[in-house]
């Protein structure tokens, strides 16, 4: 049900109208748009379950202000670089996840993910499951059953293909369990539709240290928020460093205009 | 309740065999014959064959001479073992217990069996129809121990089925060969004019030891149930085994599928009862035309839940070649383990990953992706970067050691480093810019290098001395340069991870 858009327009036609609008009429808008949230999956956060992803500010990009959980994000990357860029991103959001309890699933059918690198992101590697899927047809199928179960917290998908049908069965499936999909399509060339609540593309940046100390730094990403279900999409620059995210807000331009000089 | 005991006789087992496979065969007189000594002798006749006066020992020119077109076959030793095994396993559908009765002969323990085909004597009507009409030409006997069986079955002329208790009697009017004895003892039996059992079943046992020895003495003791005698059965029996028998046979999906839910019910049903949890479930079937299939199921926890069961063989069920129908359905659970009845946590906020629900989406993956695909990583105690990690199949196993977490590592690594083409400043330095896979890549920042030497004792090799490098589009890579710099060798740098 919830991959129906409900287009509910809130006629403003004037700002004489707006500005007549009683309290009580603002409250009733409100409480309509929380009930097309729900209709569409998301659920609100119950007081004090709020889990704290430290993104800061990206936080203002979701509905309800929070990082949505219970629902499938997609991962869009182009090249081996963007998928571990991806791959420490979502490191990093599932530290937080599994802390919680529940197990966490990564299916790939190509692996190369290095399970002792996911100690810098916060995870125990061992309390990760690999389903290492011999047939490539398979891989969705696992998913969805592992997206299915409630002991699960959050399952890791990596996948070329991925239709519209079968994003929506995705999407069915954690609104009843409340699992948290990601699914990352790797080597990706022509992006099509799909019914997952937030599209990303998380690309390397340039790492920096202090001025004058060589060598690489934190990592460092360049993070796209392409789509998002009822918020509002952006761009920002994030580094993890000391096991969580800080949000890089710096003269960007001239660094590029060094490059390019 | 007394013990009983099925013997059955296959007296042409070697000959009806051939015949089966050449039909043409049928009814002739044919031998199985073995080179001794420069002849060759009869081992194994048809039923013709015999007819003509011809015996086992015989030598083929004097078999030749008294029965006219004589066909004679080579005998292979051991053949009849492999075919009894067989029969034997065919067997299987009416008793667990079944054991070989080397040379030609089957034994069943059929005790609380026999009401399974509705009596006795239905069925070793079953049995002795069913062989004889895939051509074995048998005698079955039914009796109280495991000597008397075997007499009654190759030397009473009727009577096969002796009632319980009845043994001393039946045994009585048989012939001393009944009592498997060696030649010997049934030639020194047979000058004394003992031509019966009934003879010298009352004679003092302590004569007769003196006279035919001990072995005699066990023989008649064991036939008449008063030494205990042990079968040898092929298979072992699960002590947690159900079992359907088809009144038609079937042949399609559903009823399969109902005859399953059915025996797991069962056997979940008691398993609950004794605190139990299965943790490999094998499902047998037995098709009318003589062969079975099975499928096995194994689960990372002990349950006995029948619908998570039902899902794990649902899977499989594919496998199941009914053919022209299947008779019978057994389940075995040859491994148990004491389960532990939780009581639900109330304040738990999600179930750990060592939970009921999580085990049982583990059995259903592993059911179709295959067992070894489902693992987790441990830390082992190695720097060489591909086996830091080892892979484990089991979930509950707690780390040994701590992850090694002092030094950066890349979020992915390839399984094989791949060659690059790399250009460094000075030999210990890390490469100013390499070209991967066609594509050049300036490096801007770097670190290092970490040298990692080989673990000699497991396999030879240079070391490895790794570079984490940072080009100017940002990416990042840990490549190493294998070995020591040469300067003739180009061809040692190498990228081996892609870091977040």
């Amino acid at each position: 049900m919830a991959c129906f858009c409900f287009h509910v327009t809130i006629y403003h036609s004037t700002t004489k109208n707006h500005q007549v609008m009683t309290a009580s009429q603002r409250e009733l808008i409100s409480s309509l748009k929380q009930d097309i949230l729900q209709w569409e999956g998301f659920r609100a956060p119950a007081a004090g379950a709020k889990t704290a992803f430290g993104l800061g500010s990206i936080d203002h990009a979701f509905p309800n202000q929070v990082f949505p959980t219970g629902v499938v994000h997609e991962f869009i990357s182009e090249c081996p670089e963007q998928t571990s860029a991806t791959g420490g991103f979502i490191g990093g959001l599932i530290s937080v996840l599994l802390q919680n309890g529940g197990a966490c699933i990564w299916v790939s059918y190509t692996r190369r993910i290095y399970p002792p690198a996911l100690k810098r992101f916060g995870i125990e590697p061992d309390r990760i499951i690999f389903l290492d899927v011999p047939r490539q047809k398979d891989v969705l199928w696992a998913t969805e059953e592992a997206l299915k179960c409630e002991g699960v917290a959050a399952v890791i998908c990596e996948t070329q293909q991925l239709n519209f049908m079968e994003s929506r069965r995705l999407q069915l499936a954690v609104e009843k369990s409340q699992v948290t999909g990601f699914i990352v399509r790797k080597s990706m060339k022509n992006i099509n539709t799909t019914a997952c609540t937030a599209r990303w593309q998380v690309k390397p940046v340039r790492s920096q240290l202090r001025p004058g100390v060589p060598g690489v730094g934190h990592p460092r990403w360049h993070v796209e928020l392409l789509k998002v279900k009822n918020g509002n999409p952006g761009s920002w620059t994030l580094e993890w460093r000391n096991q969580e995210f800080r949000l890089i807000t710096e003269f960007k331009a001239a660094e590029q205009s060094r490059r390019y000089a | 309740m007394p013990k009983r005991y099925v013997s059955i006789w296959f007296r042409h087992l070697l000959t009806d065999w051939k015949a089966i496979r050449q039909p043409d065969l049928k009814g002739t007189a044919f031998v199985f014959a073995k080179r001794d000594r420069g002849r060759m002798l009869v081992t194994a006749l048809s039923a013709k064959a015999a007819h003509y006066d011809v015996t086992e020992g015989m030598t083929v020119t004097d078999a030749q001479m008294i029965a006219p077109g004589l066909q004679v076959f080579d005998d292979k030793p051991g053949r009849n073992i492999k075919l009894l095994n067989g029969l034997a396993e065919w067997c299987l559908r009416y008793t667990p217990y079944v054991a070989l009765d080397p040379p030609d002969g089957l034994l069943l323990d059929v005790t609380g069996c026999t009401h399974l085909k509705g009596g006795e004597k239905a069925y070793l009507q079953d049995i002795a129809k069913r062989l004889k009409e895939s051509g074995y030409d048998i005698r079955p006997a039914i009796a109280d121990t495991i000597g008397c069986a075997w007499g009654v079955a190759r030397c009473a002329n009727s009577g096969l089925i002796v009632p319980v208790g009845g043994h001393r009697n039946a045994l009585m009017s048989l012939p001393p060969a009944a009592l498997r004895l060696p030649l010997d003892t049934l030639v020194k039996l047979e000058n004394l004019g003992l031509y019966h059992i009934g003879s010298f079943i009352h004679s003092p046992k302590q004569t007769l030891r003196r006279r035919f020895g001990k072995d005699m003495v066990l023989r008649l003791l064991q036939a008449l149930g008063l030494e205990e005698e042990f079968l040898l059965p092929l298979k072992e029996a699960v002590p947690y085994t159900e079992r359907l028998e088809c009144l038609d046979p079937v042949s399609t999906r559903p009823a399969i599928e109902n005859a399953l839910e059915t025996l797991l019910d069962r056997l979940c049903k008691r398993l609950y009862g004794e605190g139990l949890g299965l943790r490999t479930a094998i499902f047998t079937w037995y098709r009318i035309d003589g062969k079975n299939g099975a499928l096995t199921i194994g689960t990372n926890h002990p349950t006995h839940r029948s619908s998570h069961l039902f899902k794990l063989f649902f899977i499989k069920l594919d496998t199941v070649a009914p053919g022209t129908g299947i008779e019978l359905f057994t389940l075995e659970a040859p491994k148990t383990e004491a389960v532990a009845d939780k009581q639900s946590d109330l304040w738990a906020p999600k179930p750990g990953a060592d939970s009921e629900e999580v085990a049982e989406l583990l059995d259903r993956l592993s059911g179709r992706i295959g067992n070894g695909n489902v693992k987790r990583y441990l830390p082992d105690e190695h720097y060489w970067p591909e086996r830091t990690a080892s892979p484990t199949t089991e979930l509950q196993k707690k780390p040994a050691s701590e992850w090694f977490s002092d030094r950066p590592r890349p979020i992915q690594l390839l399984d094989k480093p791949e060659p690059i083409d790399a250009m460094a400043q000075i030999p210990d330095h890390p490469p100013k810019q390499f070209t991967y896979r066609g594509k050049q890549h300036i490096v801007v920042n770097a670190d290092g290098p970490e040298r990692i030497e080989r673990e000699w004792w497991l396999e030879p090799g240079e070391h490895r001395d790794y570079y984490i490098v940072e080009d100017d589009e940002g990416n990042r890579y840990w490549v190493f340069r294998s070995g020591h710099y040469s300067a003739g060798n180009t061809r040692h740098w190498f990228l081996h991870g892609f870091f977040a």
